[in-house]
């Protein structure tokens, strides 16, 4: 590639409609420019935190000649990152006069009642019938609250949309968004100035590395599910933005044999695949990260460049003995995941820095592998503990190899290293697991709070590990609602 | 003939909402000028406001004005009842997130960032936070209440078994997704129009009156539509309403308050928390003798509508049982936490859990099936009156409950769960199951007697089209196609002919709250009275060019007919004009029968009860507390439902809300009073996930209101609530098979955490 140059403004499709934008503030977001600016007020704000749905609008990107259509939180994506994407909103669907069938199935089925969350749901069905998605309808819609009809009818609605006719009902407007889309991609890097400050979305990674080290107190941002926050909840503005959306080639996980690198604009769902292909366990655990619109914006590397001490993830991928990838001018640096969190708040990452990916190992096929959350809700909530495990048995049944790492349980994602010394060598089953439950208390003193007591982490910390060893000892995984048998 | 009423025709605005075209407050296009208002709170639950320093706000960007309890031309009072919630802190912060001051400026942002340059300084001072707290310093904010029949001590004395036992109820946020909003424009004589998200435009009206000091016929308010409500937008919105139309006041300039999530969750009241304590009497059989309960209720800072909701908690503390005896205590605690409202069911369900858990503490003591405790104790012929001493007539919880089980095979899954429960799978995999069988029975009527009246206003246009107002709020419940439907089915045209407008005071005066489930029998019957008011002068009419008696005449089909004669609605109506028939008409109703003596908690407080039961069963996880609601199977009594969709979507509806309640609804104040969960990222309502996979409802086919109500229909707004009661003793059941000691009561929300801690402390005895 030629070294791309840098354009001003962002220019995107708002309901088919070509919108130039030259200088708006970075922070600005989709939803009040919706409701504010452009007066399309079909689109509601419930939360404001990407938790509620209300918001939902579809993006159309351009993916390898086509489009991907996706279900997102407009409350927390911010304008300045929709360069070159087609934004479809409730007032698109029915523009001709004739509900989508989407719609119409709602209004026959009596999916509404308040209808304040309707339009959210509309878009999060649209998305999915034009993707024909076939994830179960319930993670289609986990991150769509409705308070009303317990969601019954939305279900039957949903269940009987005729995909194929949806699809030719759309098929002139997914035709014009085809078109024009594809004069909307380009290569440059985006910058956007404004009085409330500067906005960059570079191509690359060494223009990143760039601008990082011209602006070493500039705010990253990737899919601005906790910026997002900062800005609608905290008020917080920021003189120098720079998004990793728009860095090529890192929007996708790489395979090189057997290893995964994720890279830092790489979201959720676009990772969800191969992960998913590492391990059941983990794919049913990226299954419950946030809902179908946070993982279409939220990136996994995000998750852990921001240092949560309850991102979902990082217990995982440290069980997974995944390693981080830094890069700055003078050059990237490796590290092992597990030493990239030192402290709340604090992270092995240097002035001018960034992480350019993940990389995770291939996984050894004796090795047992399991991936644990507890909230209050099982869908669309942040953990109160999560766990990611780690094991390699010799044939006796002894513990050859094994990683225990937890979330939600101190300050950082942490291994539990006197519990995993303790169960190094011995034979691993629940009595044994048992047994070594007395280092857990060594390993963790976590906090009370709104999520869970002290108490309560501690005692279900060891007893996922107890239900760790039953599901060792049997080959099977220990669900409440298999997902096999998840109605859809 | 074309029936309009008992057809499942969809919410009159259902293609508005799925096209995104329905109009909430936000929505509506702002007047040019409008200013954006942010609300200041208290950071402290209980201090002394020493000074409030509000210069640098006011020299903030954009900031149009700056109000404080000041600049109250009227009252300093927004509460529904006993005078006691001022508009903004005056001397004291009695909650955290107590109305401060207000910015009125240019944009949301700019009021918002402005409000943080105040300067307060507080004298804090201790704060109550708990209900234990408040009963160890006896501190109340409405005298104890106490509901004594028969001889209770005797009773309890005399019984073979007795048992006591003490529980939580925790308490629920309304989490309707469209938060509190409120557009008030001034009218050119100094008036105000306010356009409210309120289940009580009247009391929003009479409020801004108050609070502004002017007459109420200079007020109008205005709902068309709310983005859910659930008792939150009862008497909370009046709040926001008086201090949009103080800056209105102040400024000429149209205002709005659209509280932000955060902001509306810390602001407004939930419902009630409870301890329940009690102490039964019983015999082998589990018969009960008498029973001694104690609610003690949080009220928070103030009164609002505590009184009544308490009292509700108490006439549902019997639920479908006979109590031969019966002492129910209520009090009710003044804590420095914000003040709880109305949410649907009103007190009710706390009461009647309390009842449930009675009942299931006593089958757990007996070794019986709860189910056989229940009928053994449903109220019957003889045994019919309840301790407020209404005689309950139209019992029906009985052959509910017998067509349910059987039709759910009751009997046969909970022997297969018990089996299952002892099998090695179980053991092996740590999974235990539970099923219950819960009932509700629940009394319609507001309990303040003067409230049940309700009026409409219906106009018939020289073309036949039908506007038809009432004083009833369309808040996604569907009351509007509902009474719509009444009225088409009066004329005998075409429900399109009959369009619902917006609930306005300078309409239909002095409603009532759209609350207590009553929407449909209040505002139905009256806007029936309207419509056959108006419908008899067409009567006349056509009597005369037919040559027949009125009473010989069909409405039907657009067509009014006598034998064979016929003419088009809509001609008639031309006619009806022409010879200059007035065509609109109010219409008023207020309930029969009610009479209730407060002082002494005796009489009908109820025209009739609506029963229904539910069957709940769910896995539980006893490693970590987690757990699924695997099936639920629900009959529940609609009477002769006016449109049997919208209020199956209210029984649905209801029951997930009410899981929601049980389970995963936690409410978290840290020690200093502060509201932690107040974001859905914090707080959980049910998703679709949740949802349990199998779910078999049905209204009950041999409903029918034995009272005369519109069109024998019943009430079903909150009665499907406390049929999820099932979910928290199915999961009861389930944490009791794991235990030699079944029997402990779960409070609730029943979190993971909680079902864990609660094995992990009978593991330990």
């Amino acid at each position: 590639m030629n070294q791309p140059t840098t354009r001003q403004g962002v220019a995107f499709l708002l309901n088919g409609e070509r919108v130039d934008l030259e200088s708006i503030p970075p922070t600005l977001t989709l939803l009040n420019w919706l409701r504010d600016t452009q007066r399309l007020t079909g689109t509601k704000e419930g939360c404001a935190e990407g938790d509620c749905g209300a918001c939902s609008v579809v993006v159309a990107e351009w993916i390898d000649g086509d489009l991907r259509y996706r279900a997102i939180n407009a409350c927390i994506v911010f304008v300045a990152t929709l360069d070159a994407k087609a934004v479809i909103t409730v007032e698109h669907l029915s523009q001709f006069g004739a509900l989508h069938p989407v719609q119409r199935n709602l209004v026959e089925q009596h999916g509404s009642q308040c209808g304040f969350c309707t339009p959210g749901i509309v878009m999060s069905l649209f998305a999915r019938v034009q993707n024909r998605d076939k994830q179960p309808l319930e993670d289609t819609l986990a991150g769509n609250l409705c308070r009303c009809t317990g969601y019954g009818p939305i279900l039957d609605a949903a269940n009987a949309v005729d995909a194929d006719f949806a699809h030719a009902m759309f098929e002139p407007q997914h035709q014009h968004l085809r078109r024009e889309l594809a004069t909307l991609q380009h290569d440059e890097h985006i910058t956007l100035e404004h009085p409330e400050g500067s906005f960059f979305a570079p191509r690359t990674t060494a223009e990143l590395a760039r601008l990082l080290q011209r602006h070493p107190d500039a705010t990253l941002l990737a899919g601005g599910t906790d910026v997002g926050l900062w800005v609608t909840k905290q008020q917080q503005t920021f003189e120098v933005l720079i998004s990793t959306a728009r860095l090529n080639g890192m929007n996708a996980v790489k395979r090189e044999a057997g290893w995964l690198e994720i890279g830092a604009a790489c979201t959720y769902s676009d990772a969800l695949q191969a992960l998913g292909e590492l391990h059941p366990a983990i794919k049913a655990l990226v299954r419950r990260i946030g809902s179908t619109q946070i993982r279409n914006s939220g990136t996994v590397v995000g998750n852990i460049a921001n240092g949560s001490p309850i991102g979902d993830m990082p217990p995982a991928l440290i069980a997974l003995d995944a390693s981080v990838v830094l890069e700055r001018e003078e050059g990237t640096r490796e590290l092992a995941l597990q030493d990239y969190f030192i402290d709340y708040g604090k992270q092995a990452i240097e002035r001018g820095e960034f992480v350019r990916a993940i990389q995770v190992p291939p996984l050894d096929s004796r090795a047992h592998v399991g991936c644990y959350k507890i909230s209050k809700r099982f869908e669309q909530d942040i953990s109160a503990v999560s766990a990611g495990f780690y094991l390699e048995l010799d044939s006796d049944g002894r513990v050859v190899e094994i990683r225990l790492a937890y979330g939600g349980m101190a300050a950082t994602p942490k291994r539990a290293i006197h519990t995993e010394q303790a169960l190094r060598g011995s034979v691993f089953n629940e009595a044994s697991v048992i047994g070594a439950l007395s280092a857990l208390d060594t390993d963790f003193t976590p906090l009370s709070d709104w999520r869970a007591s002290a108490r309560y982490r501690k005692l279900v910390a060891g007893n996922l590990l107890r239900k760790f060893a039953r599901e060792v000892a049997t080959g099977q995984s220990i669900d409440l609602w298999p997902a096999s048998e998840t109605p859809s | 003939m074309t029936r309009a009423v008992h057809q499942s025709t969809p919410h009159d605005s259902a293609s508005l909402h799925v096209a995104g075209s329905a109009r909430y407050i936000d929505d509506i296009p702002e007047p040019p000028g409008t200013l954006h208002v942010y609300v200041a709170q208290s950071p402290h639950a209980h201090a002394k406001l020493i000074t409030l320093d509000l210069e640098a706000v006011k020299r903030a960007p954009d900031v149009v004005a700056v109000l404080t309890a000041q600049d109250i031309p009227g009252t300093n009072d927004c509460s529904p009842v006993m005078g006691d919630d001022p508009v903004f802190i005056s001397s004291h912060a009695l909650y955290c997130g107590q109305s401060l001051f207000a910015v009125a400026a240019r944009s949301r942002d700019a009021a918002r960032r402005a409000a943080s340059l105040a300067v307060a300084q507080w004298e804090p001072l201790p704060a109550l936070l708990t209900i234990e707290d408040a009963m160890a310093a006896e501190s109340y904010v409405l005298d104890t209440r106490t509901l004594e029949r028969g001889d209770v001590d005797h009773a309890l004395q005399n019984a073979e078994h007795t048992l006591s036992e003490r529980f939580h109820i925790g308490g629920q946020d309304h989490f309707y997704l469209e938060g509190q909003a409120c557009l008030v424009v001034p009218s050119e004589d100094g008036g105000v129009h306010v356009r409210s998200s309120t289940q009580h435009p009247t009391e929003v009206q009479h409020t801004v009156a108050k609070v502004l000091g002017l007459a109420d016929h200079a007020v109008t308010c205005e709902v068309r539509r709310m983005g859910g409500g659930f008792g939150g937008k009862e008497s909370q919105p009046a709040l926001f309403a008086s201090i949009a139309a103080l800056v209105a006041h102040h400024t000429g300039k149209p205002a709005k308050v659209r509280l932000d999530r955060d902001d509306d969750m810390v602001m407004t009241g939930k419902r009630h928390d409870f301890r329940v304590d009690f102490t039964v009497g019983f015999d082998a059989s589990g018969v009960i003798a008498g029973v001694d309960v104690v609610h003690a209720v949080r009220c928070g800072m103030s009164a609002d509508l505590s009184a009544a909701i308490a009292d509700r908690a108490v006439f549902h503390a019997d639920n479908c049982y006979h109590l031969p005896a019966a002492r129910i205590r209520s009090f009710r605690c003044l804590t420095h936490t914000v003040s709880n409202t109305a949410f649907r069911g009103f007190g009710g369900p706390q009461g009647m859990l309390g009842m449930e858990q009675i009942i299931a503490a006593v089958a757990a003591h007996l070794g019986l099936d709860p189910l056989e405790v229940r009928r053994r104790n449903f109220y019957r012929p003889g045994a019919d009156t309840t301790p407020y001493g209404m005689v309950v007539e139209d019992f029906v919880a009985d052959q509910i409950v017998d067509e349910l089980a059987d039709s759910a095979d009751y009997s046969e899954r909970r022997a297969a769960i018990v089996a299952y429960n002892a099998s090695d799978a179980a053991a092996a995999t740590g999974i235990r199951r539970g099923i219950a069988l819960t009932p509700v029975k629940f009394g319609i009527s507001f309990t303040t007697t003067h409230l049940n009246q309700a009026g409409a206003l219906v106009q018939l246009y020289s073309d036949g089209s039908v506007l038809l107002n009432h004083g009833g709020t369309e808040m996604g419940q569907g009351l509007h196609i509902k009474v719509a439907q009444v009225v088409a089915e009066v004329f005998g045209i075409a429900l399109d002919r009959v369009r619902p407008s917006s609930t306005r005071t300078d309409k239909v005066p002095n409603t009532s709250a759209t609350a207590a489930s009553s929407g449909s029998d209040l505002n139905g019957m009256a806007a029936l009275r309207a419509a056959e008011t108006i419908r008899d002068r067409l009567a006349v009419v056509a009597a005369e060019r037919f040559n027949c008696a009125p009473e010989d005449l069909t409405f039907a089909d657009g067509t009014v007919s006598c034998a064979d004669q016929h003419l088009p609605f809509d001609a008639l109506v031309k006619a009806a004009y022409l010879a200059r028939v007035s065509l609109s008409a109010t219409g008023f109703y207020a309930t029969p029968k009610i009479h209730y003596d407060a002082e002494r908690f005796q009489g009908r407080p109820f025209y009739y009860f609506a029963y229904g039961a539910a069957i709940s069963e769910v896995s539980v996880d006893t490693l970590t507390g987690e757990y699924r609601v695997d099936r639920v199977d629900i009959l529940h009594d609609a009477g002769r439902s006016l449109n049997p969709a919208i209020d199956l979507g209210q029984v649905e509806g209801g029951f997930i809300q009410g899981m929601g309640w049980l389970t995963t609804e936690e409410l978290w104040w840290d020690s200093a009073g502060r509201l932690r969960t107040h974001a859905p990222s914090t707080y959980k309502i049910p998703t679709a996930g949740d949802r349990p996979r199998d779910v078999r409802m049905a209204l009950w086919d041999q409903g029918e209101n034995r009272e005369d109500t519109v069109h024998k229909s019943k009430a079903v707004g909150e009665p499907p609530l406390m049929l999820a009661i099932s979910v928290l003793q199915a999961l009861q059941e389930a944490i009791w098979a794991e235990s030699s000691q079944a029997g402990m009561l779960l409070d609730s929300p029943a979190t993971p955490e909680r079902l864990l801690m609660a094995l992990a402390s009978q593991h330990n005895e």
